[in-house]
């Protein structure tokens, strides 16, 4: 298929994602559109580790730690100073914290940037470590996050964290990041850059040998992963409207791990329907935790239920199709065209 | 600092280092054999101490058969993950068994809050482990004195068991080279399914001298001791037993000892073992008792 027709059914895809988003906000109710948007979200924070891990191979489970960076920075900015001044209740807050203010743009913008930084900062001496010694000490970068978050009262109101932050991230913010994110990863993983990500999943050595700046390729995908988890995370605490340190706990990681890894490690339409189907799910499974009546026989709801499924489903996804639903393959326009001409003949 | 409440600090540093120890060793010891974290470690811990609350409330066990029953029991529970959900795994790359340990995890800890609850649990302590004792200045809780010593006996019987006898010896084996071990006739599984079952008797007796120390239980409870056990196996240099104690002891003095000295700092203590970890990775990779490997290509 040539390089037009596809841009042009891209062009139709959005458009239809456009008209259903329209559709979605008049006639959906609000459970329904939070749903939607968490699925935008998740999308975004599924591609982001998707690009560290799928197509680089670097085993990271910091992703909490740059969500709850990008959280923080941007609610700090879309706050306004008056609201803030009330909301520190336990210390006030430095100054600079408590006048910054910027539009919902630049704050998301500015939450990722700063998460970007950190996965610099961090990157630099980590990279170095193999994959599970990498995961690890990854990990123990988001939980030092978490805990200064806890312990730096002026700037992060420490265990109350923040309440009210302005719901700015509506479908339209939510969704155009996560197309965004995606042209982005799609780009990215198409270039030859991508070629060098992939070459280094593969084979580190061999790629090392072929004169490839490892540790320079490996630290770009990594700040660029950072950065898209600390954009997540910036639109999550929008559309959440409340964040404190506990909700930056390793569950977190391990759910969009969990997105990642069902979806396929190394494909971009996998963590997509992923994405969608998980968070979907996660709603779905809300009635197991609410009382059940069928007929004469009825059943209190039990607390926790959900999760219990979750974990359960996940453990088998890994033990019966543990490619993940697309493995490494991807949906693409030809893909769709000659399953289609196979139909025809 | 007074010389009694130094002394007081270090008991207390060698009571949770002890501690430490033993859920490290568990890590340590699976981790050598199948290069896998088993993050459902960390919930065998919380089980141990869940199942001694439940045999004395339920059964009206004494509290020693309690701790006996709690022991057997959640051994049984490691061997059947193993069983369950990691075997299955043994050829697949070593990711899907790494996140199956983590879906594990997150299984047991639903399922604890499902049927034990949320709510904090108070757990039975015997008298004599709470009665202070004076020695001169200094107050010491018999139960200082009564975990490192447990932890040493069952860290003793484990070297006996991995030096000295024919199982510890396909353990051995089976961590240098699995494949030739298969090739040599060792029973392979089933001395992995021992591995997990006497790392988990060990969590478990961790856990039940946990609740001993911190009277509170909850499901979730395991999920911090078990991180920074894994921290301190890692120190330690992971897939060595001598390092797990190493680490874990190094990690208990730093907690409470930093604490001790600078009280300012109290809130970052769950931050210590993270920056230690990074700091020993970045300084020495495999740990303080590692062999270096090189990549083969």
């Amino acid at each position: 298929m040539n390089r037009n027709t596809i841009i042009l059914l891209n062009l139709v895809l959005v458009a239809c994602l456009g008209l259903f988003l329209w559709w979605a906000e008049r006639s959906l109710d609000g459970y329904k559109i939070q749903i939607l948007n968490l699925i935008a979200v998740n999308i975004i924070l599924a591609l982001s580790l998707n690009l560290i891990y799928g197509f680089t191979g670097m085993f990271s489970l910091g992703h909490a730690g740059f969500m709850a960076i990008g959280a923080y920075v941007c609610s700090i900015l879309i706050m306004t100073p008056d609201q803030k001044a009330t909301l520190f209740i336990l210390q006030a807050a430095f100054p600079l914290v408590e006048n910054a203010h910027a539009p919902f743009l630049v704050a998301v913008i500015a939450g990722g940037l700063v998460a970007a930084l950190f996965g610099m900062v961090i990157g630099a001496p980590l990279l170095r470590l193999g994959d599970d010694y990498l995961g690890i000490a990854t990990l123990g970068f988001a939980e030092i996050v978490r805990v200064i978050g806890n312990n730096i009262p002026r700037v992060t109101n420490g265990a109350l964290g923040f309440k009210g932050i302005p719901d700015h991230a509506n479908l339209w913010w939510n969704f155009g990041w996560c197309l965004l994110t995606l042209y982005f990863v799609i780009r990215i993983v198409n270039s030859n850059t991508g070629n060098v990500f992939k070459a280094i999943r593969d084979d580190e050595t061999a790629a090392k040998a072929m004169g490839i700046n490892v540790f320079k390729m490996k630290l770009l995908s990594f700040t660029f992963g950072a950065f898209f988890a600390g954009v997540g995370g910036a639109l999550l605490a929008s559309l959440l409207t409340t964040i404190d340190p506990k909700m930056f706990l390793f569950t977190l990681t391990f759910s969009v791990l969990m997105i990642v890894v069902t979806g396929g490690l190394g494909s971009i339409t996998g963590s997509i329907l992923a994405g969608i189907g998980i968070t979907v799910m996660l709603e779905w499974l809300r009635f197991v935790e609410n009382p059940i009546t069928i007929g004469d026989w009825s059943m209190n709801g039990i607390p926790g239920m959900r999760m219990v499924v979750f974990s359960l489903v996940l453990i088998l996804v890994i033990l019966f199709r543990r490619e993940g639903i697309m493995g490494m393959r991807e949906i693409t326009w030809d893909g769709i065209a000659r399953f289609m001409k196979r139909g025809k003949a | 600092m007074t010389l009694a409440t130094f002394i007081q600090h270090f008991l207390n540093s060698l009571t949770l280092g002890s501690l430490y120890a033993l859920i490290a060793i568990g890590y340590t010891m699976v981790y050598g054999i199948l290069r896998l974290i088993n993050f459902a470690h960390s919930e065998i811990f919380m089980l141990g101490a869940y199942f001694v609350f439940w045999g004395i409330t339920l059964f009206h066990l004494p509290w020693a058969a309690a701790m006996v029953v709690s022991i057997i029991s959640v051994a049984g529970i490691g061997i059947l993950v193993d069983r369950v959900a990691y075997r299955p795994l043994r050829d697949a790359p070593r990711i899907s068994a790494l996140i199956s340990a983590i879906g594990v995890s997150f299984f047991l800890q639903n399922v604890a809050i499902v049927f034990f609850q949320a709510i904090p649990r108070q757990v039975y302590r015997p008298q004599w482990l709470e009665q202070p004792m004076l020695w001169g200045d200094v107050r010491v809780l018999p139960l200082t004195l009564f975990v490192p010593l447990l932890s040493f006996c069952l860290m003793m019987v484990l070297v006996y068991i991995v030096y000295h006898t024919k199982a510890g010896l396909g353990m051995r084996a089976i961590s240098k080279d699995i494949e030739t071990s298969y090739l040599m006739g060792v029973p392979v599984n089933k001395v992995i399914a021992l591995t997990f079952g006497i790392g988990s008797a060990l969590a478990a007796a961790s856990g039940i001298m946990w609740a001993l120390r911190y009277p509170q239980l909850q499901p979730i409870m395991g999920a911090i001791p078990g991180f920074k056990a894994f921290i301190a196996a890692v120190v330690g240099g992971i897939g060595s037993i001598q390092g797990a104690v190493i680490g874990g002891l190094l990690l208990g003095f730093i907690e409470i000892m930093t604490v001790a000295f600078f009280p300012d700092l109290a809130g970052y203590r769950d931050a210590f073992a993270f920056i230690l970890l990074i700091c020993v990775l970045l300084i020495k990779p495999t740990g303080i008792m590692g062999v270096k490997t090189e990549d083969k290509v």
